[in-house]
Parts: structure tokens; sequence; C-alpha cells
């Protein structure tokens, strides 16, 4: 193996965990190979709602303004919509509930530290793991979209590594609000917290129904910044905004796995 | 008789130390969801597709569908982990067969519990259906009732289910292929009228187009339009009901019996 380059060195690209986070990777596939059909079964959830809300509710609606204030169809406008707050969905339980689980209770993290494996590498593996699974989803949800004639522009690639940061950020900052939990009623305030951000953040309808203040507010919600980011890629409408949404997502998903992994540390190795 | 009460006591105990984190759950989410979707989402659909709903706003339309339907998840809910956990976790009813009860009294007085949970949900979530001004008729009172058939058409054959099961694994596979699709599709969001016609009669074949109907009939008061359809509704129900009550009645006591 040659060694890395002097700047890769220097600043190494990740600054925490190593490659044995993979580990943790093939132990989830192979807890999973028993429990496939729970996987399969997240990737219908938004299908279901996008024939149901899209389709069938969408044929009420007609058209809506989309980014830019064009006018585009509703099945359009909602599906990178959906796929953004499945994104979160997915992210947040498999980091706050089944995080939790396996902190508290089956006790897997403290076992698999008397392996050579690190708190940072338990962080990022189980987010890498969140990761894949989200990737799954979204290829088939992107398939699908194509299919029903939503595939309207080039952009529409890049939803997946949008889609996928989505994840990472909402993923992270779950995971370190879990690494705060005492008891699983603590989770409502998760709940308390993600289920008004799923129906009030332009998922469903253009923000041009709220008042100004409270427009504002909602434009800097985490999710708003995934469903505009997927949206305007979807329609093929990018302007310099999709970076700012970028950098956000970015600075939330590196600042929560920062947390986790100094939690980690408090809760797993004192 | 005596023994289901005792049993409905049991739950109503456990209730008043666990009530807290099913505010949320039950009465805040549907608000929200009636907010976002018959508030926001109907401001687009009033504009361009309000003849489809027969000159009804959207949020009329809505709210009677999601009162069936949030019962529903409330149902479905209330029928798996608490019984998976009072058969397999805890033992509980194990513990109630050790005294005077029945078998009988540990199903009936479940699903009767489960009855007085749903009443609590739907009665407040018609108040706020009062409140958004989307009822149309005094009947709206008679939505309560009809809410609750609808959820123990749910609770009670997802009962006899549960308490075949040792693990929690399955629940998933029913919440995401059963309770989500007929959530999504059973004439709540939009009128199964706008369905390709080859696909409407499949609605018959769903509990919750049933109560739906029902429920959207009563509160909107527009039931003697079609009072034979109605009649059907509550047959249906009522029958799914019964059925499965005796089978809940039958999986239990296996479970109790046998182990």
């Amino acid at each position: 193996m040659t060694p890395p380059s002097l700047p890769l060195r220097v600043v190494p690209p990740v600054s925490f965990g190593s490659r044995r986070a993979f580990r943790l990777i093939e132990r989830n596939l192979y807890v999973y190979r028993h429990g496939w059909l729970v996987i399969v079964s997240g990737f219908f959830e938004p299908l279901f709602y996008l024939l149901s809300i899209g389709f069938g509710l969408g044929r009420l609606v007609g058209s809506v303004p989309g980014p830019g204030g064009h006018e585009i169809p509703y099945q359009l406008f909602i599906a990178p919509a959906l796929l953004a707050s499945s994104s979160m969905n997915g992210a947040i339980t498999e980091a706050t509930l089944n995080f939790f689980f396996k902190l508290k209770y089956q006790k897997t993290f403290e076992s698999i530290l008397s392996t050579p494996l690190s708190t940072a590498d338990i962080a990022l593996g189980e987010l890498g793991w969140a990761l894949i699974r989200g990737g799954l989803y979204t290829t088939g949800f992107l398939v699908v979209m194509v299919v029903l004639g939503l595939g309207v522009s080039p952009w529409l690639l890049l939803t997946l590594p949008a889609a996928l940061l989505i994840s990472l950020a909402f993923g992270a900052v779950g995971m370190a609000a879990t690494s705060f939990m005492r008891t699983w009623q603590d989770f409502d305030l998760i709940q308390l917290v993600v289920l008004p951000m799923f129906l009030f953040s332009g998922t469903f309808y253009p923000l041009d129904a709220y008042p100004d203040a409270l427009r504002l507010l909602v434009q800097l919600t985490p999710l708003y910044q995934g469903v505009d980011l997927l949206r305007s890629l979807a329609v093929g409408i990018v302007g310099p905004t999709a970076i700012l949404h970028v950098a956000y997502l970015l600075v939330m998903g590196i600042g929560g796995l920062l947390v986790v992994s100094r939690r980690l540390d408090k809760l797993l190795l004192r | 008789m005596a023994g289901i009460t005792r049993v409905m006591e049991h739950r109503a105990v456990q209730y008043r130390r666990t009530f807290r984190s099913s505010v949320f759950t039950s009465f805040l989410s549907p608000l929200l969801f009636l907010t976002a979707m018959g508030l926001g989402l109907g401001g687009y659909v009033d504009r361009s597709g309000g003849a489809a709903l027969g000159g009804l706003t959207y949020l009329q339309f809505l709210a009677p569908g999601l009162l069936a339907a949030t019962v529903m998840q409330s149902a479905a809910f209330e029928a798996t982990f608490p019984i998976i956990g009072g058969l397999n976790w805890q033992r509980t009813f194990h513990a109630m067969y050790a005294t005077p009860l029945s078998p009988r009294d540990v199903a009936l007085g479940n699903l009767a519990w489960m009855a007085i949970r749903l009443v609590m949900i739907s009665t407040v979530f018609t108040i706020v259906i009062v409140a958004f001004g989307a009822a149309h008729s005094p009947l709206v009172v008679l939505g309560i009732p009809v809410a609750v058939l609808t959820g123990m058409a749910f609770a009670a054959p997802i009962t006899a289910f549960s308490a075949t099961q040792r693990t929690p694994n399955r629940f998933n596979v029913i919440f995401r292929f059963g309770i989500t699709p007929l959530f999504l599709f059973s004439g709540t969001f939009f009128p199964i009228e706008t369905l390709p016609s080859y696909l409407q009669p499949i609605a018959w074949l769903s509990p919750l187009w049933h109560g739906v109907d029902l429920t959207r009939g009563l509160v909107l008061g527009t039931i003697g339009q079609h009072p034979v359809q109605m009649l059907i509704h509550v047959i249906v129900l009522a029958a799914i009901v019964a059925l499965s009550a005796w089978a809940a009645v039958v999986t239990i006591e296996r479970r109790l019996v046998k182990g």
C-alpha cells in the first residue's frame, strides 16, 4: 500500500474514525439478513404517498408555483419533497430508536469497543449503514419517478447525492440528540420536531401560503433546505441558493458527527 | 361481565401513568395534519379542483375522513404492542389468568379498553372539526360512535393476530403494507370517484373506506342521500368487529392455556 501524499497526511479527509468503520457496516448487513422485509418495506412508504397525494389528490390540485415561480404539475412538485422527507425520516429512525436500543439495551457498542474499533468508528459506521439504506431507497424512488414521467431534467441524477446529504445531516444530528436521551419517553420530543417539519416545510404546498415572518422561519428549518434543494434539482432550475442549502446540511452533518463521537467517548469509555 | 371491567380497570390504571406520551400521537398530530393538509394544501385544491368535491371546501371534505383514518391508526397501535407486551414481555395477561379471570375476560376487557381510548381520541378530534368550522350537521355527534366502530374493525382483528406473535417483527409489515396504504387510498384525501373506474370496486374491500364514507355522511349531514349504502357500511363494520372479537378470544385463550 502506498503511503498517502503529504497534504492528505497533514489534513486527512476525515479527521476521525478509520477504515475499521466498515466492519460495523458488515455487522449490520449480517444482522439484517433475516430482517430484509423491514428494509424492503421502507421503499414503499414514499411511493404510496406519491401515488395517493401526488397522483390522486394532485388531480384536484393541478399545478402550483415551483422553483423560480414557474407553474409545475403537482406531482413534480411533491415527488422530490417526499424523497427529501423520507430521507430525513429513514435517517432519524435509524439514528434515534435503533441507535438507542443498541446503546442502552443491547449494549452492542460496549461489546464492539472491546475490539480494535473506536467510538468514532462506531459513529461513522452507523452513519455509513444509514446512508447505504438511504441510498437504496433513493435509487428506487428515482427509478419510479422516471417511470412515472417525472424525470424532466438531467439534474435529477444529482438528487441521489443530495438525498444522501440530507440523510447524513439528520442521521448525525439524530444520533447526537439520542446520546442525550434517558428514556423512550424522551423520543416524543424528536417526534414533536420532526412531524411539524414534515407537514409544514413546503413539502405539500408552496410557502407563499404563509405570511412573511412565518415563511422566513420555515426557510430556516433543515428540512426546507433539503426539500428546496431536491426540488430545484428535479425541476432543473438550479440557482446559487442550492450551494447555501448544501453548506447548511454539510455543517449540520459534520457538527452532529463531532458531537456524537465525543458523547460516545463520555458514555462508553468512562 | 365483572371480569371484563376488572381488566379494563387494570388498563386504565396503567394508562394514568403513561398518558402523557399519548397526548402527542393521539391529539396533536391529527391537529397538525388537519392544519397542513386541510388549510395549507386545501387552499390550492379549492383554487382549482373544487368541482370534484361536490362544492365542499377541501377542509370540509378531509376532516371526517381524517377522523376515521386517525382512529384506525390509533386502534392498530393499541392492538399490537400492548397485546404482545401483556402476553410476552410483562406477561400481565398470564398473571390475570392465575386469578378468577378467564381468557375471555382478558380478550374482551382489552378490546373494551381500546374502545374507550378510541372514544377519547374521536371526541377530541370531533371538537377540533367543529372548531375548524368543518361540521355541517348536528349529526356530527354520531360521527364519534361510527369512528369508534371503524377503529374496532381494525383493533379486533389485529388483536387476534398479535396474540399469535412472539416478536413484534411482523407489525412493521402490517403498518407499512396494511395501515399506510389504507390511510392513503380509502377516500380520506381524495374521493375514490377520481380513481380509474377499474380500481374503484377495490375500495369496497377496505374497511376504512366504509368508515370514511359513513363518517363523512354524518359530519356533513348527507347521510340521507344514500341510506342503503350507509346501512351496508354499518353492517360490514359490525360484522368484522363481531367475528374478529371472537377470533381474539380464541387466539388469546390458546396462548394463555397452552403457553
